[in-house]
């Protein structure tokens, strides 16, 4: 299993820098996904990894393997194109073997090498058909048994779920994870979709402009996300201007704009200062009896039932808008114009510096 | 998609290699024959530098008025090529009726043969003794009205040149939806009205591309005022004379009308560029106009309409097969059929035969070779050399046949700079050369189009699965390439195998082609040999044709 290593990468297009300075380590054998908007700078990188795009600066290996200057095709790598670039003049069964054929492997071998990977994908009743038979999913699938069938040290997957409709997606992100961990193989997955990469990933780096903002795993990059790009990047969150001010006692607290105070003994070290807070829209929790707890008073604004959740758009009494979610019941029973009282969960809230750009929570 | 149009760097690998060789070639084929046409009408070893050629020719009527009539003939052709095309395509879109693909065949192959096998015909059915005149003047005494000199040669180059027409417009109507006419309809605009309000402005892009491609070919064909044109000289007519004229021809002065030629040709080519640019915009349509029935006088009109229009188009064709068959003794027609004329042709000519499958043959070898690699080399490996080739290919769009024979006769007779290098004149290499290079150009663009369609990424795959670059382009890039290829090479094919103007200088008694042995025939009035050969060449053209729609899978062509 192959290790890779990426150390001060630099990518630079006409001029204009696209990725300035990139480190990551990739485990053996670990999912890896590149998550970021589009034009971020992934797919650059990716091509960077393959050998397709020149490398400006910095350091690739895999394992103790410096490949920087290796030709794509001696890297030894399995590549899935968005656009599946399944060879069309060749049948499915031929698509799988081209690989092989290139390796002068024993004409048996490749047979039974490339019958192998396509019982995998579940595609062997379709081996003598020709691409132009098989629909997008049927088409992704082959070329992932192709990209498989040479037994690559990394496999690399650039959007390769972004041409099939919703439902053929779910199904192949399930089919891919299952492969991907069957084989073992080293994998860096590229995706603009967080929802698909928290549901595949075993590590994700999040990527802006060139810059890995967080490398972690899905929970760690939903719960403690390092910036406040990243929080608002994985899943939904409002980010709220607050205080930070110790009172008599010199416990930390949270001013916010609303009035509200919230506790927080975590950041008692800090000195005050403003920040910004980011609280996922289910950590609002509604309170009908105020008497126990601290609450503050809220207007409904707009409210959609979503089946297992109802989303409400709310307004603080400072006009600011924040998104809440609740579990949904039977007998809810709130319209537009109610007022309700919430309290937060402040364990899972995070709490950046005024600039966004360092979680304050994490510091120790 | 990335900008694949990134410049490189020149490299010299295997593809460096590729494009030098191809440079080089054009750099000996095209730049240096052309190059040294443009000397020739600019200096003379008497004169040095001058520009007297030039104002010989625009200073005495004699020479200027040939331009005068070419601009007169080629108009005139144009505009009834339009009002032609546009009705049949506007019938065939509008409304049922039986036999269409028929109908469409047989257009596609008047649009195929030589224009000037054409006019030779039409002046057996309607010159001076032409069959259907002496029957109209013995039944009726009625006088048909002179065909030869500008009526003529109008009638051969619209009957010529309206298929082309109806091709460009009969694929345009397919993109403008149903529901475009519906709507015209809805606000009360019907028939006629809806066609000039509605119809002819979304046609406009698709008229006007093909009214200039029609204009230059009218005003570039030599072939057919030559023989029909009789008093009346066109513009090619002078330089094919004033070249080859047997008291002295003058290559200075021919040259200077060849510069003449491709500086008119080169306009013509720009306008189309800003033309097409400006007027261009997309249709899609999800539901293409539907035929309609059509029932009583209507029905008749449009039957007589478009099986009138399509055999008036194919009938001097039918013509000369019929008078293949018949018994001749110099121009005049006997009574009885035999094979005579084929036994004759075959015993007299029948190496043209043989160089007509032969010189093509190489030819498109030559260039399924060159656009292949060119086209590769323009689209994915962009870089100084490459983009140079880029545009040297399209020269020939803008250098007339007569004209690039003129410049590979005199720079090629005492080889290279009179060098003896390359002394290629009168050889077959000269032909096979000539041909190749006028029909590259329009190969490469469909070789950039079909490489267009292949994503890079299929490339890379390729790569990524262990192939090297070269196994790449080889077993994928160029498979991939090939069925587009090979159907835009036959009709390279076809074009070739009637080609006239550049032939007729190159040829000798060893490489004529069947074109060359028609057009040499007629003037020397062996009439039977001459229609045995163009029904020899239909033939060709027609099989070609078959074999075209079997690779392509359409019965349809797109020019
Ligand atoms: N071949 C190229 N030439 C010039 N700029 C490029 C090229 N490829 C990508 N870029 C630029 O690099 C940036 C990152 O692109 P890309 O890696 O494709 O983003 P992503 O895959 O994250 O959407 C973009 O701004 C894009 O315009
Ligand atoms: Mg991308």
């Amino acid at each position: 299993m192959t290790l890779i290593k990426i150390e001060h990468a630099k990518k630079v297009f006409d001029h204009t820098v696209v990725i300035p300075d990139l480190n990551i380590t990739i485990k053996e054998g670990a999912l890896f996904t590149l998550l970021g908007p589009s034009g971020c700078g992934k797919t650059t990188l990716l091509r960077m990894i393959a050998g397709f795009n020149s490398i400006e600066g910095g350091d690739f290996y895999f394992n103790e393997k410096r490949i920087n200057d290796q030709e794509p095709s001696r890297r030894n790598i399995g590549m899935v194109f968005q656009n599946y670039a399944i060879f069309p003049h060749l049948t499915v069964r031929e698509n799988v073997e081209f690989g092989l054929k290139q390796r002068k492997l024993d004409k048996k071998i490749i047979r039974e090498r490339a019958e192998k990977y396509l019982k995998l994908i579940q595609m062997e009743k379709f081996m003598d058909r020709k691409p132009e038979q098989l629909s997008g999913g049927q088409q992704q699938r082959v070329a992932l048994a192709r990209a498989l069938a040479i037994n690559p040290e990394v496999l690399l997957m650039d959007e390769p779920l972004s041409n099939l409709d919703a439902k053929l997606r779910i199904d192949m992100r399930k089919a891919i994870r299952e492969i991907q961990r069957e084989v073992g193989i080293t994998t860096v997955y590229v995706t603009h979709d967080q929802e698909e990469a928290m549901a595949i990933s075993d590590q994700i780096a999040v990527m802006k402009d060139g810059i890995v903002q967080q490398v972690g795993s899905p929970k760690s990059l939903y719960h403690r996300p390092s910036n406040e790009f990243v929080a608002s990047f994985i899943g939904r969150t409002n980010m709220l201007n607050a205080e930070l001010k110790h009172n008599e006692e010199g416990i930390a607290e949270l001013h916010l704009q609303n009035g509200f105070t919230i506790p927080y003994p975590k950041l008692n070290h800090l000195d005050d200062q403003q920040v910004r807070i980011s609280i996922r829209p289910e950590d609002f929790i509604r309170v009908e009896d105020t008497t126990s707890v601290d609450t503050f008073k809220v207007r409904i604004e707009d409210s959609v039932y979503l089946g297992l959740n109802t989303e409400y758009v709310v307004s603080l009494t400072d006009k600011h808008h924040i998104q809440v979610t609740e579990e949904s019941s039977f007998d809810e029973d709130l319209n537009v114009g109610d007022r309700v009282h919430l309290t937060i969960n402040t364990n899972k809230i995070n709490v950046y510096c005024a600039d966004g750009l360092t979680n304050l929570s994490e510091v120790k | 998609m990335k900008n694949t149009k990134k410049v490189n760097r020149f490299r010299l690998d295997i593809w460096g290699i590729a494009g030098l060789v191809i440079l080089i070639t054009y750099l000996l084929f095209l730049v240096y024959p052309v190059g040294n046409i443009l000397k020739q009408s600019f200096y003379t070893s008497e004169l040095g530098f001058s520009i007297e050629n030039f104002s010989k020719f625009f200073s005495m009527s004699y020479y200027s008025d040939t331009l005068f009539n070419s601009f007169k003939v080629s108009i005139t052709a144009t505009f009834f090529a339009l009002i032609i095309g546009i009705l049949l395509a506007y019938l065939f879109a509008m409304f049922d009726f039986k036999g269409k693909k028929f109908l469409r065949i047989l257009i596609i192959i008047a649009s195929m043969s030589a224009p000037f096998i054409g006019a030779y015909s039409w002046i057996l059915l309607l010159g001076r003794s032409g069959v259907i005149t002496s029957f109209l003047s013995r039944i009726f005494g009625f006088q048909m009205p002179d065909i030869y000199g500008f009526s003529g040669i109008v009638l051969v180059f619209t009957l010529q040149l309206f298929p082309l027409i109806f091709l460009y417009i009969n694929g345009a109507f397919k993109s403008i939806d149903q529901s475009i006419l519906e709507a015209a309809e809805g606000m009360g605009v019907t028939g006629i009205r809806r066609f000039f309000k509605v119809v002819l402005p979304l046609l406009m892009p698709t008229v006007l591309a093909g009214a200039l491609l029609v204009f230059m070919r009218a005003f570039s064909d030599f072939g057919t005022p030559m023989l029909i044109g009789e008093g009346y000289r066109t513009f090619p007519v002078l330089i094919y004379t004033e070249f080859i004229s047997e008291v002295g021809g003058d290559a200075a002065f021919a040259s200077a009308l060849a510069v003449i030629a491709i500086v008119i040709a080169l306009s013509i080519f720009m306008l189309q560029q800003v033309v097409s640019l400006r007027f261009a915009f997309s249709m899609n349509a999800l539901h293409p106009v539907g035929t309609k029935k059509v029932t009583g006088i209507k029905k008749v009109l449009v039957y007589v309409a478009s099986y009138g229009i399509v055999f008036t188009a194919v009938l001097p064709q039918l013509y000369l097969v019929y008078t293949s068959f018949q018994n001749t003794s110099g121009m005049v027609f006997q009574s009885g059929y035999s094979l005579d004329s084929y036994l004759e042709a075959f015993s007299r000519m029948g190496n043209s035969i043989f160089n007509t499958i032969r010189i093509p043959f190489f030819a498109i070898i030559l260039v399924i070779l060159f656009a292949v690699f060119i086209s590769y080399l323009a689209v994915r490996r962009r870089n100084a050399v490459t983009s140079t080739i880029d545009s040297l290919s399209m020269i020939p769009y803008i250098v007339p046949g007569t004209v690039l024979g003129i410049a590979y006769l005199t720079s090629y007779n005492t080889g290279i700079g009179g060098s003896g290098i390359l002394s290629i004149t009168g050889t077959t290499m000269i032909l096979v050369i000539s041909f190749a290079v006028r029909r590259l150009p329009y190969t490469i663009r469909s070789s950039v189009a079909s490489l267009h369609q292949i994503s890079p990424s299929i490339e890379e795959a390729a790569q990524s699965l262990g192939s090297s670059k070269l196994n790449t382009f080889f077993r994928i890039t160029v498979p991939m390439m090939m069925p587009g290829i090979i159907a835009g090479a036959i009709l390279s094919w076809i074009t070739m195998i009637s080609e006239l103007s550049t032939s007729i200088l190159l040829y000798t008694v060893n490489t004529r082609t069947v074109t060359v042995a028609i057009y040499t025939e007629v003037i020397r009035g062996n009439y039977g040999i001459a229609a045995a050969l163009s029904t020899i060449l239909m033939i060709f053209t027609v099989l070609s044709l078959l074999l075209f729609m079997k690779v392509s899978g359409k019965d349809e062509i797109s020019l």
